[in-house]
């Protein structure tokens, strides 16, 4: 194989691991922006992966399955918002509880259960894949990772452009004030949740129904955290998340094609990477403020 | 350890498991919500083509049954109990600390590393690879500390991701000749792994009733446990933690030392997850050597046992026993065609069943005396406050605030200077001076 067709490789692998990650993101940074440090986005993410081969497993369809996946990544969102932006528990907590009950229950679902395995058709563009270097990356994948293109402007524009989104920046950054501007802080919140939920759930059915075509325990093996990496590395910027999120899946993928390519290269520091430079990332942009200044802190009407 | 004697330690004891008023109606919630956690995990059995009664029974069988069950069990509580009495520390210091799984492997790391390098006769080589797991976790939560101190870093996140840095981080010396890899004996291929603690740092078993093995750390787990439970509610130190755990910008103004504070709390939860690291490589729980997958996750479970207890050390321990029970229960429950997962699923449910109530109905009795209209300045209930719901806790009256589950509850004054909360934040201040 020529170095060209090597590097081909490693983007167009990149771009497979890169596309989960961008669809949660999408999902973790309108959460985030809303002030909900998400961190049950592993647990969206997972449960739809099983409910996207659970689905497409009895239905016959790959693309029920993978809609199916997001309505779960919903339902979880849903569960996530009324703990913790109506109970009022500590979002964290409520987090952490999901993402093991997800866990364990997919992990157990799937021991008692076969699925068939099922994935959605793939896109092949007759003359395009064949441009050198990019065209096997842009051209050659299953369709929902066109999606993408129609979900990445469209959060934008909700989040930036619309009232909604006002609104939803204006909760994040500050509650006191929105509240007393008439907007509903909580439901918000419970909101943006499921707009990420939604767009977790869309990434995790991809990583089942498109990816790999069938689901195993744990399968998302912590992703969810890396896409929390990936909004804190872009400085809750969406286009900076996305750059995130595509230099965490070229760094996977190099680390899965380099070994193959007789390059030794120490692959606990790529895959600690993505986590390392969401680290420095804080550290270094610390003093910038760059996080939504109600980032992670409960709202009840009449406390501060 | 205390007993519920009518002694003062006892009426002491009652007094924090009754958190004043509304506490029974939690108690009772949190028995119909315990009840409706094992409805559902037994319906979950059900519906799949289990038995729920086979399952309870392989579950009692493998965890409680016999001695050596019983043994088992025990094995698994001590490391469970520390991570568990740490997550409270931190949790009432309002330094929210979920970087336990890492913090775990990292005790391990610096364990294996003292134990296979330093040639120390006798049981100070034990004493010395405790220590050593102390210190190095500690240092490592201390990182995430200094990371919020002087870079204003969520502690949450920073611990969190460097739980995955934690892992890379063993993995890397599991994978490394020069570092902690075994040696090669003979032809045979290299595992990630070290080669196996000597012998004379290893817990020792403390004697042998009948075929009850009890381990040395569990003592251990359970010592650190009263003397943290008697250190945050007797001492200065411990009425302070909990200061800044309610209230920040209150304990601020009394002079004291937030961060500093904090930061103390978080290494000490951090050293103590260490701690566990260091039975788990210790202790016959594996295999003595340091391995990727040797946290076995106690550091998530023990996070959900402190969360379980409501941040209270002494309720940690029957806590942790119950986990631990579940966990050695779980390895019988294949047996009865039922994956061991489910135990996951008990767990997960257990603890939404013990942490919602209080929630709920805290904001139960705020609605109910939400009549008066809203004062935007009212003082705040931290979010430490939510993660340990004890409304109307007797013990707190330096935090007069967030000790009445309902702010708009009490007369609606101006505040004063000096009081709890009102200077939390620039918005506080602002609509103070309003």
């Amino acid at each position: 194989m020529s170095a060209a067709d090597n590097i081909a490789t490693i983007l167009s692998s990149g771009a497979r691991l890169t596309v989960p990650l961008a669809f949660a993101a999408c999902g973790e940074y309108v959460a985030q922006r809303a002030g909900t440090l998400n961190i049950s986005v592993e647990a969206m993410m997972l449960g739809a992966a099983f409910g996207s081969i659970a689905v497409a497993s009895a239905t016959g369809s790959a693309t029920i399955g993978l809609v199916a996946g997001a309505l779960v990544g919903v339902a979880v969102a849903f569960v996530h918002g009324i703990l913790s932006h109506r109970v009022q528990i500590n979002t964290f907590v409520v987090g952490l509880v999901l993402n093991a009950l997800v866990l364990g229950l997919t992990s157990y679902l799937i021991t008692v259960s076969t699925f068939t395995g099922h994935q959605v058709w793939q896109v092949d563009i007759p003359v395009l894949r064949d441009i050198p270097i990019i065209g096997p990356m842009l051209f050659v994948q299953r369709w929902p990772v066109y999606l993408l293109l129609a979900v990445v402007p469209l959060t934008w524009w909700l989040v930036e452009r619309s009232r909604w989104g006002l609104e939803l920046r204006a909760v994040g950054e500050n509650p006191q004030a929105a509240d007393v501007s008439g907007i509903e802080v909580n439901k918000r919140r419970r909101q943006a949740l499921l707009w990420c939920g939604l767009l977790a759930g869309l990434g995790g059915a991809y990583l089942a129904v498109g990816e790999v075509g069938s689901f195993n325990q744990n399968m998302t093996a912590g992703r969810g955290y890396l896409v929390i990496a990936a909004v804190i590395f872009g400085a809750w910027r969406l286009g900076r998340t996305l750059i995130g999120c595509v230099v965490f899946g070229l760094a996977d993928a190099m680390r899965l094609a380099l070994p193959a390519l007789g390059v030794t290269m120490n692959s606990q520091l790529l895959i600690a990477a993505p986590y390392l430079l969401a680290l420095l990332a804080m550290l270094v942009f610390a003093t910038a403020h760059r996080e939504p200044r109600a980032l992670a802190q409960p709202f009840q009407r009449g406390t501060t | 350890m205390a007993t519920l004697g009518i002694d003062g330690t006892g009426q002491r004891l009652l007094r924090r498991l009754n958190p004043g008023p509304g506490g029974w109606q939690v108690g009772l919630a949190t028995v119909a919500t315990v009840g409706v956690a094992l409805g559902l995990s037994a319906l979950l059995i059900a519906v799949t083509g289990g038995s729920p009664t086979a399952s309870t029974k392989a579950l009692y069988q493998g965890s409680m049954a016999t001695p050596a069950a019983w043994s088992t069990s025990l094995l698994y509580v001590a490391p469970l109990l520390l991570v568990a009495v740490g997550a409270c520390v931190s949790a009432r210091s309002g330094f929210f600390n979920i970087g336990q799984e890492g913090q775990v492997l990292i005790g391990a790391l610096a364990g294996a590393w003292v134990g296979l390098r330093l040639a120390v006769p006798g049981p100070l080589l034990l004493v010395l690879v405790l220590l050593a797991s102390v210190v190095g976790a500690g240092v490592w939560a201390g990182l995430s500390a200094l990371m919020y101190r002087f870079r204003g870093v969520n502690v949450v996140v920073s611990t969190m991701l460097m739980t995955f840095l934690a892992q890379q981080l063993i993995s890397f010396a599991v994978n490394t000749p020069w570092l902690l890899q075994e040696s090669r004996l003979g032809r045979g291929t290299l595992s990630p792994q070290s080669n196996p603690v000597p012998e004379n740092a290893r817990l020792a078993s403390l004697g042998e009733y009948p075929n009850l093995q009890l381990n040395g750390g569990l003592v251990l787990a359970v010592v650190v446990a009263v003397v943290l439970a008697l250190v945050m509610a007797r001492t200065r130190w411990g009425f302070r933690l909990k200061m800044v755990g309610l209230n920040p910008a209150a304990a601020r103004h009394a002079g004291v030392r937030v961060g500093a504070l904090g930061g103390i709390a978080l290494a000490i939860s951090g050293a103590l997850a260490g701690l566990a690291g260091a039975l788990l490589l210790t202790s016959p729980v594996g295999t003595n050597r340091l391995q990727p997958g040797m946290s076995l996750n106690i550091g998530w479970d023990g996070l959900l046992v402190a969360l379980v207890a409501r941040n209270n050390p002494l309720l940690a321990i029957p806590v942790a026993v119950l986990f631990g029970v579940l966990r050695a229960g779980g390895s019988f429950l294949a047996a009865t065609g039922v994956p061991s997962f489910l135990v996951d699923v008990v767990k997960a449910l257990l603890v939404l069943a013990f942490v919602a109530p209080p929630v709920v109905i805290g904001m139960l009795r705020r609605r109910r005396l939400a009549d008066q209209p809203a004062t935007p300045t009212t003082p705040t209930t931290p979010t430490a406050a939510v993660a340990s719901p004890e409304p109307g806790d007797p013990s707190v009256p330096a935090t007069p605030t967030a000790s009445v589950p309902n702010p708009r509850g009490t007369a609606p004054e101006p505040p004063d200077p000096g009081d709890a909360g009102t200077a939390g934040t620039k918005d506080a201040m602002e609509g103070r001076l309003a």
